[in-house]
């Protein structure tokens, strides 16, 4: 092979790695970016029913129970202006309370529940996670525009 | 008074680090020799001056000066010295000064070993380094000032998060650091090598060992963050693809390709423009790492909203930074040329596609780290991209890179025959197959990543075998096989035990991917539940009281055929100022297991919620990071810097006693200029 020929064969084969890589690497984040929905979304139909994504709000004050077996919870997630039921079996994070601004990873269930794998609540007493605070605001924001409506 | 001094000390290095970078740089570019050995002295006290602003700082944390609006925030009275201490890194503003601090070190450390360099090329690294340490203190001082005061002083301190109160957490951030900033020392190397134009391999052996350091440090301080993660954080995960654990593994990945890199461009002269570009790179990541996790950003793009003055300045930092070095590799760059030619197969050749792997595996972190974040800031939605995306990318793309790790080794440069490798190489590949095979098979279960797994690290460990038998047997002196290994060069040794470290990474890694065991369940007073062998009985809750905390204290008893293993007791703690539960985890390490207990919640009657971890082989994920560091130690201790290093000082030392004499005629000879 001439040197120009086998420089040739280097580049193509660069070439086709990498854009085997890229695909690879393109094909993986669009399956697996988790889209984040407040009750409100959901309620407005937003939310899709088969993919995974994540739900935010206030964890409902008194709406926490937890069932026999001692690791399955049932909660209510509420935006103020929409409440969504999500059953999550595990132990809760340490900053999980009534109240509080939590976010859930799951699907969403044929009868409106909301099936969480996963519980997030960051590590920090006053900590709101962005998304809620932001999702709370927009429904504040709603009312009031409503509310000076009427 | 002392935190004014502290403060007054930080302007001090400022102006000390302006006229370092600004005066040494110019000096080199201008050849005005009396401004090139400004540089030396300037970084040394510029250092002086930063580490008394941090030993005030430091102060006023164990005297709990609570006047002081940063120890109020961090600290209270109630915490123990130690955590006091760590406590000037637990947050954005301490973080910030220990980061300049440590550049200075770096500078320091630069200014004092580099004897053999030329005095020209030492004043332009140090005044770049200079530059972003004159950066870094614009940052602090307008915008993050440790020593800013709080009127009236609070009566108390808000405390430490509670999280951060914990051994591994009082090195980890310092060994980060270290890393971080040590990349530093290569950026700098590559830009005054283009401001000279000078890019040789003599450039190379110069930058290598400090890149090596720094990536040694990373190495060290990401598994410690992990390790840390796993004990602390009560869920027993060692890495989850969090944005910050990314912000420190971008720079590590592309430190990794780096430090190969650099290991061609000074063997063999070749990639020498595509060094440069990695050196930029791995520090600007670095940076970027810092900022992503220290400013706030991460948690919130509107952190930028709540301070938009630090979040403006940092973008303009990294866009200076970024900007100014690229637009000067695109300037100068292309004078340089890749150098040194090579054939398809070659150690080149398998070292090209180790880094092109590595990078792009660096920027598929940087996509899942920053879209979300980049989709937020546009207002374009709330999107999280979680470990699922990672693991489908870095399986892929990290195989064949372990894969070629093993045959690049004992590769010959410029030109190398597939037959002659594939003879040398068959043994490998018999091991990893047969290892590939029955470990899943001892282990009792199957799955297609395991004998991936497996094969690829026995592949890459026994290929480190024949590397190091070939090596031993073409030395010619007497002796047996081990005082042969211990004669060959330690830069040798050392990746022989970093390639090592990461085949024991792998085997942990795979080990607890497919074989641990996890169970979260009720639990009642003397409920027994068997796993991997163990039977674990949960004796109940007692109270008890820490220094700052009040705990629930679990008794988990561990039995193996009847016989007591060991006794665990997971805490639930609560911190009496911030108010915050926290779980502490019993973990029983072993080389082959952990058994990792922590307690959930109180249910109902007396039963409590409990998490009973069965975890093969989990210490070796850190364990092959250490020996991955000790790699780069070995690496760095070989004789040919030391022999370097040695002769110019004896050439110096005739230097300086020539120079001492000749001082007079020097005089004369500069004021003729």
């Amino acid at each position: 092979m001439k040197t120009r020929h086998k420089r040739l064969v280097i580049i193509v084969a660069g070439v086709a790695v990498l854009g085997i890589a890229l695909t690879l690497i393109f094909k993986a984040f669009n399956s697996n970016m988790v889209f984040f929905f407040s009750p409100s979304d959901i309620q407005a139909k937003q939310a899709p029913a088969d993919r995974v994504f994540r739900l935010g709000g206030l964890v409902e004050e008194g709406s926490l129970q937890r069932e026999d077996d001692g690791l399955t919870v049932h909660f209510k997630v509420t935006d103020n202006a929409y409440t969504i039921p999500v059953t999550y079996t595990g132990i809760l994070p340490d900053l999980f309370r009534e109240g509080q601004g939590v976010v859930a990873q799951g699907k969403l269930a044929p009868n409106g529940t909301f099936k969480a794998s996963e519980v997030l609540a960051k590590h920090d007493e006053t900590y709101m996670p962005p998304e809620v605070a932001e999702a709370l605001e927009k429904t504040k924001q709603q009312s009031a525009a409503s509310m000076s409506q009427q | 008074m002392v935190p004014e001094i502290g403060h007054f000390a930080l302007i001090l290095a400022l102006c000390i680090a302006i006229v370092q970078g600004v005066v040494s740089i110019a000096g080199a570019q201008l050849g005005v020799k009396s401004w090139i050995a400004i540089a030396k002295p300037a970084a040394q006290a510029q250092l002086l001056f930063v580490a008394t602003a941090f030993g005030c700082l430091m102060y006023a944390f164990i005297q709990n000066d609570f006047s002081v609006a940063y120890v109020a925030m961090q600290s209270n009275s109630m915490l123990p010295v130690i955590y006091r201490i760590s406590g000037i890194w637990g947050g954005h503003e301490g973080s910030m000064l220990l980061w300049v601090m440590f550049l200075a070190v770096w500078t320091g450390a630069v200014a004092k070993f580099s004897k053999n360099l030329p005095d020209d090329m030492i004043a332009r690294v140090i005044g770049i380094m200079g530059l972003v340490s004159v950066g870094f203190y614009l940052f602090i001082l307008f915008t993050s000032n440790p020593f800013d005061r709080l009127l009236p002083p609070a009566v108390d301190g808000r405390d430490l998060n509670p999280l951060l109160q914990d051994p591994g957490l009082v090195i980890h951030p310092p060994m980060l650091y270290m890393g971080y900033v040590g990349f530093s020392v290569a950026f700098a190397f590559s830009i005054a090598a283009l401001l000279s134009g000078r890019l040789d391999a003599a450039w190379a052996r110069w930058s290598r060992p400090w890149t090596t350091v720094a990536w040694m440090f990373l190495t060290v301080g990401i598994g410690l963050g992990s390790w840390w993660a796993y004990y602390e954080l009560g869920w027993g995960g060692w890495w989850f693809w969090d944005p910050v654990e990314n912000a420190s593994f971008m720079p590590w990945l592309m430190g990794t390709a780096l430090v190969h890199s650099l290991a061609v461009t000074e063997k063999r002269g070749s990639f020498k423009n595509w060094t440069v570009l990695l050196a930029i790179f791995a520090f600007s990541l670095s940076l970027l790492g810092t900022f992503l996790v220290r400013s706030g950003v991460l948690t919130s793009v509107h952190a930028f909203a709540t301070d938009p003055e630090r979040g403006v300045f940092i973008l303009i930092l990294l866009l200076i930074t970024i900007g100014t070095s690229l637009a000067l590799f695109a300037w100068r760059a292309p004078k340089v040329g890749m150098g040194g030619k090579f054939q398809l197969v070659s150690r080149e050749t398998f070292l090209l596609a180790n880094n092109v792997v590595l990078v792009v595996a660096a920027a598929a972190v940087l996509l899942g780290t920053l879209y979300p974040l980049l989709l937020d800031a546009l207002g374009m939605g709330k999107i999280s991209v979680g470990p699922p995306y990672f693991n489908a990318v870095f399986v892929p793309l990290m195989a064949p890179a372990v894969f070629l790790m093993a045959i690049g080794p004992i590769t010959r440069w410029k030109q190398a025959s597939v037959p002659d490798l594939v003879s040398r190489l068959k043994w490998a590949a018999v091991i990893a197959i047969i290892m590939a095979v029955v470990t899943p098979f001892l282990m009792g279960e199957w799955g297609w990543l395991r004998p991936l797994g497996f094969g690829l690290a026995f592949w890459v460990m026994s290929a480190v075998v024949i590397a190091l038998v070939e090596r031993v047997q073409k030395v010619k002196q007497p002796g047996n096989f081990f005082s042969k290994m211990i004669g060959l060069p330690n830069s040798f040794l050392g990746m022989c035990v970093a390639h090592f470290g990461v085949s024991v990474f792998i085997i942990g890694v795979t080990m607890v991917s497919s074989y641990q065991v996890e169970k979260d369940m009720r639990m009642e007073v003397g409920d027994t539940v068997s796993m991997g062998g163990y039977v674990f009985q949960f004796n109940g809750v007692s109270k008890v009281k820490g220094p700052n905390y009040n705990a629930n204290r679990g008794h988990v008893k561990v039995t193996k055929n009847g016989n007591v293993v060991t006794n665990l007791y997971p805490e639930k703690r609560e911190y009496l100022v911030q108010t915050m539960p926290m779980t502490e985890a019993a973990i029983d390490t072993g080389l082959f297991r952990d058994l990792y207990v922590s307690l959930g919640e109180p249910v109902s009657g007396g039963a409590w919620s409990v998490r009973i971890y069965y975890k093969p082989f989990v210490d070796w994920i850190w364990g092959g990071c250490l020996v991955m560091a000790f790699g780069g130690f070995l690496a760095i201790t070989d004789r040919r810097y030391r022999l370097v290093s040695k002769k110019q000082q004896d050439e110096q030392a005739v230097k300086d006693r020539e120079e001492g004499e000749g001082v007079a005629a020097h005089k004369v000879a500069t004021s003729e200029k």
